[in-house]
């Protein structure tokens, strides 16, 4: 499963005043089973950019390969592109509409006609992925769960049609400290038991974490595409755009400023952790 | 002198076959002018205690004073109202005119201030909060931040003491939230109590106090500082640290003496380096 | 796309007729449609698309904008305009074919009724064009106001008026992203026949309700909180003062009627 976008180009409203370029030139190609994030500030194109990969939107300009197929020619079978790409926009918990969270969730597979008998096995593997009780919740409606659980239940409903890429737009944005860690850890799981992510996010900690890959895009077009460490050494680029560094990053920056060794490569918490014990020796306890 | 007194405030919401305990033994005081961050997860009781401070809603048991007027007084509503003022999460869900300056007129309005004086008040409360030139636009064709800093004119425009701030970048972007965090502290600096919820652990730095709610009570009372350096009691509420006091902690924790939790980078970075 | 739809179509300026008091631009109006019933001779109507024609050249809209507020119009203009002339009973014929019957009167009456709409519109797409929908519902309440008297909630109608206007592009906004998320879920909205096509949209409405009363709910609270109790002891910021403008443009349009009473 790969998707390759080439010179997408996406401009809204041609043709009268307000007419502007939300995708401007961007080609990127998208390996299996990566952990893809986007970053960029509001306004820079991501989510029109997720739109144009899902075939949501249609381009301006430029293509979309889906394992080699071109999805904007004539007679792709749209239904098929559904179990190839599942996207989760942000509060996708404002999506839900059935009167039973086992409905809400069986309402995707559905819809791209998977068979009844095999719906609610399904049903239960995407509610299992996204740690949801199935016995325990699956009547109830999906409008009496808390905020965290609404979240996860909607993305159960994009993941039990079992597409073999998760495009997710701001997953955790306004949950609180728990329930954005707890998605983050189901997340990073689904893309180690295989799936390929990707994900739009403001929190670069998050990607400095788990990311294979960063996206930058700015003012409608892309300005860097690099495994995580090498973006986050640009911190003139990313400040010069209004994006900020994750935390190890600016920690290890204030280090290097100090004269201390520490390598580029470190954006994680952990790695910090290790260089820092490295530099002050043993502890005297 | 305390502006906000509450004491052993209980409430507890009623749904169709249970009921909710929401606050249970609530009692916390806050000083004119200063800056108080409450944090904890959803669920902890912090929303409901903010509304509570402007008499939305009123203790089952226990009392709220606000500026000496208890929030029971029915006769005292509007005047508890005028004193605090509160800014909720959802910017769109706040703003009530079409017209950015007649949203801000709405609060002055509605107390009865005279025309002229409303005109000057909404053009101070713009100005406070940098939104001056976006007078006559739409609310809708604003940004988060932008419609969050209208939201807090509306609220200045009341000559408030005191502002609850219940989640107010909770929905932003972080550019968003750099501007109504910046303009939340400036109000803070010219004399403003504040009493900011949040679940930005990052913005209880900025705080005189953090308070930590967990089911409907307070674990714990004291300095930003006072409040990081407590991992059990952070842990227990099921919060999380920034990741520099983190690192701090797992420093600390293989034996090094790390000294007094950092606030901020840089006393980190320095502490690490005086080891090393 | 969804999301430039403008309400009323309020063409922002600082003309001379925006700046006339909404209360004295809603009276003008009526008066102005009045005046159109009244004028009937080609004089009379000639001084009304004169007068109309001023109006927009003082207020410094683009014609254009005027024009197309007639566009969804047209249809019915056209339809009344057919319908008049072939089915006119009596009158001198002019010509005729098959059963259709063309008579001057029908024709002349034809062309006076679709005069008479076009005239019509015009003159409402200008008070709209010009008049900032806060400052109708203000110039609205404030007109009404007298009916307050016998107990008609003037102030909540107008203040509900002012929260469906603050409302309706926020729930535009939503309507298309909760399209799209549905859309990503295998969902379709533009195919299939009639009765498919309305259970169809269970997906969309409901989220779209269930968000309305949300949004509702934390608006009351918001509402509440600044100190919102309806409209008693409410002032406001803006008052409205008829000026000179207020009432040259009044004395217009009094004489125009004056003018068509008098035969015109």
């Amino acid at each position: 499963m790969s998707i390759e976008l080439k010179n997408l180009t996406y401009t809204y409203m041609p043709g009268t005043p307000f007419e502007a370029k939300a995708v401007d030139d961007i080609s990127v190609s998208i390996k299996n089973g990566e952990f893809l994030g986007i970053i960029g500030h509001t306004g820079s194109g991501k989510t029109t950019l997720i739109g144009l990969m899902a075939g949501l939107l249609k381009p301006t300009s430029g293509t979309v390969l889906i394992n080699g197929e071109d999805i904007g020619k004539k007679g792709y079978d749209r239904k098929n592109l559904r179990r190839h790409i599942g996207v989760v926009f942000q509060y996708p918990e404002h999506q839900l509409f059935e009167e039973t969270v086992y409905k809400d969730i069986a309402f995707g597979p559905g819809k791209i006609g998977v068979p009844g008998d095999e719906t609610e096995k399904r049903v239960r593997h995407a509610m299992a992925l996204m740690e949801l009780d199935f016995d325990g919740i699956k009547e109830l409606s999906p409008f009496e769960l808390s905020g965290g659980q609404k979240r996860r239940v909607a993305i159960a409903g994009v993941l039990a049609m079992e597409p073999e890429v998760l495009i997710l737009d701001e997953p955790v944005a306004g949950l609180d400290p728990k329930g954005r860690r707890h998605l983050m850890q189901l997340i990073t799981r689904l893309n180690s038991e295989g799936k390929t992510i990707i994900m739009i996010t403001h929190s670069m900690d998050d990607l400095a974490e788990n990311a294979q890959r960063v996206v930058v895009l700015n003012g409608a077009k892309m300005v860097m595409d690099d495994v995580p460490c090498k973006v986050f050494s640009n911190e003139q680029v990313l400040r010069d755009i209004g994006l900020d560094l994750p935390y190890v990053a600016k920690i290890a920056a204030g280090l290097r400023s100090k004269g201390k060794t520490v390598p580029q490569s470190v954006i994680r918490l952990d790695d910090l952790e290790d260089c820092v014990t490295k530099m002050m020796g043993k502890s005297n306890d | 002198m305390a502006i906000v007194k509450a004491k052993d405030v209980t409430y507890s919401y009623t749904g169709e076959n249970n009921i909710t305990i929401a606050l249970s033994g609530i009692t916390m005081s806050v000083k004119k002018g200063e800056f108080v961050v409450i944090i904890g997860h959803n669920g902890s009781g912090k929303s409901t205690f903010a509304k509570h401070i402007n008499a939305l809603f009123l203790p089952d048991a226990g009392s709220v004073v606000v500026a000496g007027m208890d929030t029971k007084d029915e006769s005292k509503v509007w005047d508890i109202r005028e004193c605090a003022g509160m800014v909720f999460q959802n910017p769109d869900n706040q703003l009530v005119a079409t017209i950015v300056e007649e949203d801000v007129a709405f609060g002055p309005e509605n107390i009865g201030v005279p025309p002229k004086e409303i005109r000057l008040r909404v053009d101070t409360a713009l100005e406070a909060v940098g939104m001056s030139e976006y007078k006559l636009r739409a609310p809708h064709m604003l940004s988060g931040g932008q419609k969050q800093r209208v939201a807090i004119a509306g609220v200045l425009a009341m000559h408030p003491e005191i502002i609850v701030f219940d989640e107010p970048t909770a929905m932003l972007d972080p550019e968003g939230r750099a501007e109504v965090l910046d303009t939340i502290t400036a109000l803070n600096a010219e004399g403003k109590t504040i009493i900011l919820i949040t679940h930005y652990m990052e913005e209880a730095l900025y705080a005189d106090r953090v308070i930590v709610m967990t089911g409907g009570q307070i674990a714990f009372d004291g300095t930003p500082r006072e409040v990081f350096s407590n991992e059990a009691a952070m842990t227990r509420a099921g919060l999380s640290f920034p990741p520099h006091i983190a690192l701090f902690h797992r420093l600390k924790n293989k034996g090094y003496d790390m000294g007094e939790c950092p606030l901020h980078i840089e006393e980190l970075v320095d502490r690490i380096c005086q080891l090393s | 796309m969804i999301k430039n739809v403008t309400l009323g179509q309020y063409f922002p300026g600082d003309s001379i007729i925006h700046r006339l008091d909404p209360r004295m631009k809603l009276l003008l109006v009526i008066a102005v449609i009045v005046l159109i019933f009244m004028a009937d001779t080609l004089v009379g109507n000639l001084v009304v698309l004169a007068f109309l024609f001023l109006t927009i050249l003082l207020s410094r809209v683009n014609a254009i904008l005027v024009l197309r507020g007639l566009k969804p119009l047209w249809f019915v203009i056209t339809l009344m305009f057919v319908l008049n002339t072939f089915f006119y009973s009596g009158g001198t014929e002019l010509f005729s074919f098959w059963v259709l019957r063309v008579t001057e009167e029908g024709l002349h009456n034809a062309i006076r009724l679709a005069v008479r709409l076009i005239y019509l519109i015009t003159a409402t797409t200008m008070l709209t064009l010009t008049t900032s929908p806060i400052a109708l519902t203000d110039g609205l309440e404030r007109l009404m106001a007298p009916l307050k008297v016998v107990r008609f909630p003037v102030h909540e109608l107008a203040m509900m008026m002012t929260i469906a206007m603050r409302f309706i592009p926020t729930l535009l906004e939503e309507t298309d992203k909760i399209m799209k998320a549905q859309t990503a879920r295998g969902a379709e909205f533009d195919s299939g026949n009639v009765i498919r096509r309305a259970t169809g949209m269970v997906p969309l409405l409901v989220p779209l309700f269930v968000s309305a009363f949300r949004r509702a709910d934390e608006l009351a609270f918001a509402m509440e909180s600044r100190c919102y109790h309806g409209g008693e002891g409410r002032t406001r910021m803006k008052i409205l003062h008829m000026r000179y403008p207020d009432i040259i443009s009044a004395a217009v349009v009094a004489g125009l009627i004056v003018f068509a009473a008098m035969g015109y």
